[in-house]
């Protein structure tokens, strides 16, 4: 009993090391990806959390590790490696690391597992976190994009340095000594690109050809898991470039690192011929792009637009592609470029409603935080929009205000957007929504124009006819508990008050007081001319 | 957290470590803009392998661990990227000290040397009349001398050589954290408070201390402690 290992013990330390390995994959992959990588403490345990460290796991990468472990778990001869290439446009590639995770004979007989091995094994992911961001190839996957990419092939077996080049350099993470062995994990890294990398890419124009749309609108394609990794443990290196669409595919139900322009352009294009009845269908699309579970209840209850959906992503990574893009310059009015935050996007919004009350064009945001096309057309034309998205939408403008709730619950289906469906329809004058208070000028000029347009296209003059109140329910809050909850937030603070310093009459008169004081406040100056020349000079 | 109010940190400050203590020096050189990153960088880098989940003791003296999330830094005036703690707290309290330290650096009578050191170390409790003692256990110092720098090429050259500098230290960092030397025992819940600081509401770092000293022109050093220390010390 003191030199064999109990049965559990040997269970635990099995699975610790098969979930170091997975987790060693994962750190090393994702920060090649191109991104900074972003994880929240928590002070409760969520029992979910390998060796106490918030790491991601995306799906991708952990299949391609099961896939090259087969079930196996590092050994002595038989070692996990994690090989980051670069491969440039014209389809040059190169090996730039080796991470090897191996075994090697030394026990350490007297450690305990449940306990040492698990805290140092915790440790060693906190070494490779820190390692991973100080080996050349970490600056180059940052820059990855336009001429380059990075990718990763996972094998099990012998370690190969040979495509490193000559005067590779290695460096150690770390060991971790355990009763059966002693588990290394190491880098060796070639060298003799990093001095060129840099600089040789950077001053290359950007490299015309076929492969550039690959490039072009993902700033940070990432490495393989935005390419299916095609490579076979064992097997030879040729594999095949993924295709532009696979890769795309991958990025509209990825979550990662895929922007947002390039995957709404998939999804939508491939819907925009949907036939019109189904509204269900054709607005189904945009939400598989999201992936996100909470996009449909959100949506489905109050939002009024499709464009709507854009101020839900306060909490959803803007990576997420958006709906549809609205048809553009049609209709009178000009799709509104993009705005900066998420979530400020209702100010933006703009229900447009032909008199029919039927038809209108979509108006959608597109990607989360960067880009939002809202185009409407004003009333009368309505029309024209129409024939490019054909899909159907009820109007319900002015989506934020309260709505009683059961007939709230009504819309919380499961099909999202089911308010798009035809319902009964409701006015309400007193909202602020609906009629917002006169501030237009000082905000943006998008929202100006939205309510200028608004006042103005409204050729009946009454804009009333246009709102119809919809109960708000942004996703992520709650509002049983509190009397004030996002939606409420919203809505109070949707239109502030002009600025006081802005308004002209205001202005001008505090001019001619600012001069009046202007004597007095120089002679306060200048008695404390002494402080400032000291404070000055503290400065310099 | 810090016990029945009679607690306070042991010692003068800049007290030589005890015998068992483990030291390890850094030097770097920088330029004046870089030292508040170069020192974060390295800082954060040591306390990301020194600081756990915060525990949760249960009934039977077993306990969970929290989660510890970890983010990139980009630094803005080195060719550099490090990995931190997710800790709001933390990295406040961390570029407070290097924000002072930085501040003495750049004050009259400093020819931009200095040190900046990271104690951890154990509260070990003594009976009255004696207060209790800080047994240190690592003991981190990072020597820095500023240079400046006359254009801006220089500045080009200095940011990538600090960059491949800062390399080395966190592969040096990474080596003595891998040693798997000295670590105080995991405490029981009563004596938690005297191996880690609890204060912090997400994650759980060692106890440390940080202080810092400045070469003046003369040669001879001048100590200089962080207010927070001097509050713990003259605190009753």
């Amino acid at each position: 009993m003191d030199t064999d290992l109990s049965s559990q013990d040997r269970k635990d330390l099995d699975k610790f090391i098969k979930f170091f390995a997975l987790k060693t994959v994962q750190v090393i992959v994702q920060a090649r990806l191109g991104e900074k990588i972003c994880t929240r403490s928590s002070s409760s345990p969520t029992g979910s959390d390998w060796f106490n460290l918030a790491i991601k796991d995306i799906p991708e990468v952990t299949h391609e590790a099961k896939k090259a472990l087969a079930g196996q778990l590092p050994a002595v001869g038989r070692s996990m490696c994690v090989e980051i290439s670069l491969k440039t446009s014209e389809g040059d590639s190169m090996e730039l690391e080796i991470w090897c995770l191996e075994m090697n004979e030394k026990c350490d007989k007297e450690i305990k597992v449940s306990y040492t091995v698990y805290n140092r094994l915790s440790l060693l992911l906190k070494s490779l976190l820190a390692i991973t961001r100080v080996t050349p190839a970490y600056r180059l996957s940052r820059k990855q994009g336009h001429e380059y990419v990075i990718l990763y092939r996972i094998y099990f077996g012998e370690v190969q340095l040979s495509g490193l080049g000559e005067g590779f350099q290695t460096v150690r993470v770390g060991t971790v000594g355990t009763p059966v062995g002693t588990i290394t994990l190491s880098c060796a890294y070639r060298i003799n690109l990093a001095f060129m990398s840099t600089r040789q890419f950077e001053r290359t124009p950007p490299i015309m050809g076929i492969i550039i749309d690959h490039f072009v609108d993902r700033p940070y394609p990432s490495s393989s898991p935005m390419h299916p990794c095609n490579y076979r443990a064992g097997e030879d290196n040729g594999a095949v470039y993924p295709s532009v669409e696979d890769s795309q595919e991958v990025c509209t139900t990825s979550f990662s690192t895929s922007p947002p322009s390039q995957c709404v352009f998939t999804v939508t294009k491939a819907h925009f011929q949907t036939p019109p009845p189904v509204v269900t269908d054709t607005l189904k699309v945009p939400v598989m792009g999201l992936a996100f579970s909470h996009q449909p209840a959100a949506l489905g209850v109050g939002s009024a637009d499709m464009g709507y959906p854009v101020l839900f992503a306060g909490g959803l990574h803007a990576a997420h592609p958006h709906q549809l893009i609205g048809p553009g310059k049609e209709g009178g009015v000009p799709p509104i470029p993009s705005q900066p935050a998420h979530g400020t996007q209702a100010d933006q919004e703009r229900m447009c409603t032909p008199l029919d009350g039927v038809h209108y064009s979509a108006a959608t945001p597109s990607s989360s935080e960067d880009t939002e096309t809202v185009s409407n057309s004003s009333e009368g034309k309505c029309g024209s929009p129409h024939d490019l998205l054909e899909t159907i939408f009820v109007r319900k403008v002015g989506a934020f205000v309260n709505k009683p709730i059961n007939q709230v619950t009504m819309a919380n289906l499961d099909i999202p957007f089911a308010m798009f469906a035809p319902k009964n329809v409701e006015l309400e004058d007193n909202d602020p929504m609906v009629n917002p208070p006169d501030s237009p000028e000082t905000e943006s000029p998008l929202q100006g124009s939205l309510h200028s347009e608004g006042s103005s296209g409204s050729s009946t003059g009454n804009t009333h006819d246009d709102f119809v109140m919809i109960d708000f329910k942004p996703a992520f809050s709650k509002d049983d508990i509190l009397p004030m909850d996002l939606g409420t937030f919203y809505r109070e603070f949707q239109n502030p008050p002009q600025l006081s310093s802005l308004s002209i009459d205001i202005g001008a008169q505090s001019m001619a007081e600012d001069l009046d004081s202007l004597p007095e406040k120089l002679a306060v100056h200048e008695k404390n001319v002494k402080e400032f020349d000291a404070f000055v000079e503290t400065l310099q | 957290m810090v016990g029945p109010g009679r607690t306070r940190c042991c010692g003068p400050p800049g007290a030589a470590p005890a015998m068992n203590c483990r030291a390890e020096v850094l030097e770097v050189s920088v330029e004046g803009r870089q030292v508040e990153e170069a020192m974060l960088a390295v800082l954060h880098t040591v306390l990301l392998h020194r600081s756990t989940g915060k525990f949760h003791y249960k009934k039977e003296g077993t306990y969970s661990i929290g989660t510890v999330g970890t983010q990139d830094v980009d630094c803005d005036f080195i060719d550099f990227a490090y990995v931190r703690v997710s800790s709001e707290e933390l990295d406040r309290a961390l570029r407070k000290a290097v924000g002072e330290f930085k501040d003495a650096l750049r004050g009259s009578g400093s020819d931009g040397m200095g040190q900046i050191s990271l104690e951890f170390y154990q509260k070990k409790k003594s009976r009255w009349p004696f207060s209790d003692e800080c047994i240190p256990w690592e003991l981190w110092t990072i020597k820095v001398n500023v240079v400046n720098l006359a254009n801006e090429q220089e500045r080009q050259i200095c940011r990538e050589k600090v960059g491949e500098k800062l390399c080395e230290k966190i592969i040096n960092i990474v080596e003595v954290m891998n040693r798997h030397e000295y670590l105080p025992k995991m405490p029981t819940q009563s004596e938690v408070d005297n191996v880690f600081d609890t204060s912090l509401k997400d994650v759980q770092p060692y106890l440390y201390k940080i202080s810092y000293q400045i070469t003046d022109s003369l040669g001879t050093s001048v100590t200089t402690t962080m207010r927070r220390l001097i509050k713990d010390t003259l605190a009753l």
